[in-house]
């Protein structure tokens, strides 16, 4: 696939600075946003006040008083250029195992609670329905097709942690599923969720609109940092970090939930450099890689 | 000294100038959701803008303070009552320990504010004291103020060069049911059709009891989207757009249906395109309104933007000038 030539420019008022890289969804759309937040923060500029990269698009904010706006347009332009112009695209990141019990009880039941007036499927589940709109034969074949292969975190954001997660796998490989009609007013915490073409891990309880896959075991935002995992910061994921699905049964959710209440679970985690264009090359033998590398961690 | 919660209001939370630098993570910015009305009651104090204070939310608590306190109650106009008694709002007011304040029922917008010297005494959270209630972080325990809290309030005292003991009239905030806001188009506008651009800043727009820190959403006649093929992984509407951050202020369209303004505590990103974004100087416009306010959205330039962010910021300097 190929990108625009060139990012689309445009101003979110007078703080905010849209860079769309391209309005569909890409792993080198995404890359470049990435190197784009990597380089702008580099610079240093005075007057940035948050840099959001996200799937496929950056957002700046920045105070005017300090940075101009032509300033701020000239710097990021020159920046979209060298991430482009780049010639290793590879980052420097880790791969981490994510345990999930699909199909639970918890997310069945708000599921429950949401049919009538917000889903296309009023009946059914949303693993069927997900199965269905996919042309799979069960929820267990989608479930399978879920975990197969490794996700790449492209975006961080909606409420305090929430991952947007992109599968690595061919495009033609993809599932897609739509969001409910209306979203919901509840979602339990730690459920997975699919829209578009993204899962979603939602870190709090609250509103979503993403169908309902499974639940985990084990918090992504700890504002208390009290597991290890969270000893530099309260949110775990960063943008570029690789994920592996683990399906569990009950027994191990609720033997993981017991080690998350003694604070002294360790998500399973290894460094890795992500090569986009090993990626793009050969993705089954490359996300064989990337498993390898967790296998042995 | 602290403040003993009585009866805790329909929403009453620690607000501040706002936590900034963590939008990455989904955190949003917080704070006073009328910045100015917070200032205000700041500069009666004898606080430093800084400071944190109680941001109220059409029914005010009930509080008793345990040791002598100078407060003032600014924002949205309402009763401001001492042991029963009336007394100003935008003014100093003096308590004596053991005194009661409580408040009648707002007459416009929808946020009034209790600042007390020396500054709501909340621990700071990656920088700031605003409360975070869906990530249960900041603020008072993350959360809402409950009947039996006692929060507590700073040592710090008047920090301001001049004792000032009433807000001047014309430095009050103007509280209308018809409203103009000055936006800036753009974000995703060139998916949306002129004729549904000329509905967003040509038509008033009425504002839905839906509405909060989070978001305000408005009625009006509705604005399209153009049909167009939706690309790869945004989503079937043609509002849908690959998910992507949110300018806080911006204004989302979902389904063409009604607008929605992303305030201070909205989620930081999502798949919703928005056709433009309310300029910083307007934002503490909505802290003003109440459902039923006639709202315009007039479009400016960026030049025009700049100069209101100015004139905006010399209205803040002056308080403490």
């Amino acid at each position: 696939m190929t990108l625009p030539d060139h990012a689309r420019y445009s101003w979110g008022g007078d703080e905010f600075l849209l860079v769309e890289i391209a309005p569909d969804m890409s792993l080198e759309a995404n890359f470049i946003s990435n190197a784009m937040a990597l380089g702008l923060e580099e610079r240093g500029l005075p007057g940035i006040i948050d840099i959001c990269p996200a799937n496929a698009s950056l957002l700046i904010r920045f105070d005017p008083d300090e940075l101009g706006h032509e300033t701020l347009e000239s710097a990021a332009r020159e920046i979209e250029a060298e991430a482009r112009r780049a010639t290793v695209k590879g980052l420097e990141t880790r791969i981490i195992e994510v345990p999930v019990w699909y199909d639970d009880p918890y997310t069945n039941e708000t599921a429950q609670r949401f049919r009538e007036g917000f889903h296309q499927r009023p009946e059914g589940s949303d693993l069927d329905y997900a199965a269905e709109v996919n042309g799979l034969s069960s929820a267990d074949e989608f479930i399978r097709r879920h975990h197969e292969t490794p996700w790449l975190v492209s975006m961080v954001g909606f409420v305090a942690g929430l991952p947007f997660l992109f599968q690595l796998t061919p495009r033609e490989r993809q599932l897609e599923v739509p969001k409910y009609l209306s979203p919901r007013t509840d979602t339990p915490p730690l459920t997975l969720g699919y829209g578009g073409c993204f899962t979603a891990h939602y870190s709090v309880r609250g509103a979503g609109g993403y169908q309902m896959l499974g639940i985990t075991p084990s918090p992504i935002f700890d504002p208390e940092q009290k597991l290890a995992d969270f000893d530099d910061f309260m949110v775990l994921f960063r943008t570029g970090d690789i994920v592996k699905y683990r399906p569990i049964d009950e027994a191990e959710y609720r033997e993981i939930q017991a080690q998350v209440e003694a604070g002294t679970y360790r998500y399973k985690q290894t460094p890795v450099t992500f090569s986009l264009d090993e990626a793009l090359a050969d993705p089954d033998e490359y996300n064989r890689t990337l498993l390898e590398a967790l296998d042995v961690a | 000294m602290s403040l003993e919660i009585l009866s805790p209001g329909l929403a009453t939370t620690v607000q501040d100038r706002g936590r900034f630098g963590y939008y990455r993570f989904g955190i949003p910015q917080g704070g006073a959701m009328d910045q100015y009305a917070a200032a205000l009651g700041n500069r009666l104090v004898g606080n430093s803008i800084e400071d944190a204070v109680l941001e109220c939310t059409y029914l005010g608590p009930k509080i008793r303070t345990d040791a002598d306190a100078v407060v003032a109650v600014t924002g949205s106009p309402v009763d401001v009552l001492v042991n029963g008694e009336p007394r100003a709002a935008n003014a100093r007011i003096e308590l004596s320990a053991g005194d009661e304040l409580s408040f009648g029922v707002i007459r416009a917008g929808a946020k009034f504010y209790i600042a007390v010297q020396g500054g709501i005494d909340v621990p700071e959270v990656l920088g700031s004291r605003t409360t975070y209630p869906i990530g249960k972080l900041g603020g008072f325990q993350g959360r809402a103020l409950q009947e039996g809290d006692v929060v507590p309030v700073g040592t710090g005292g008047p920090s301001t060069p001049e004792r000032l003991d009433e807000i001047p009239e014309s430095w009050l905030p103007e509280y209308s049911r018809e409203v103009d806001v000055r936006i800036m188009l753009g974000l995703y506008d060139h998916k949306v059709t002129e004729e549904g651009l000329a509905n967003l800043v040509g038509a008033q727009w009425t504002l839905t009891p839906i509405a909060d820190r989070m978001g305000l959403r408005f009625d009006g006649p509705g604005v399209k989207w153009k049909e167009e093929e939706q690309p790869f992984g945004a989503g079937q509407d043609p509002s849908n757009i690959t998910d992507a951050g949110y300018a806080v202020g911006s204004i989302q369209i979902p389904g063409g249906t009604q607008p929605i303004v992303l305030h201070c505590d909205a989620v930081s990103g999502g798949g919703y395109g928005q056709a433009g974004t309310v300029i910083s100087a307007d934002m503490d416009l909505f802290a003003r309104m109440s459902p039923g306010t006639k709202v315009r959205f007039v479009p400016v330039d960026m030049a025009e933007t700049l100069e209101a962010r100015a004139e905006n910021r010399a209205r803040f300097a002056r308080l403490w000038a």
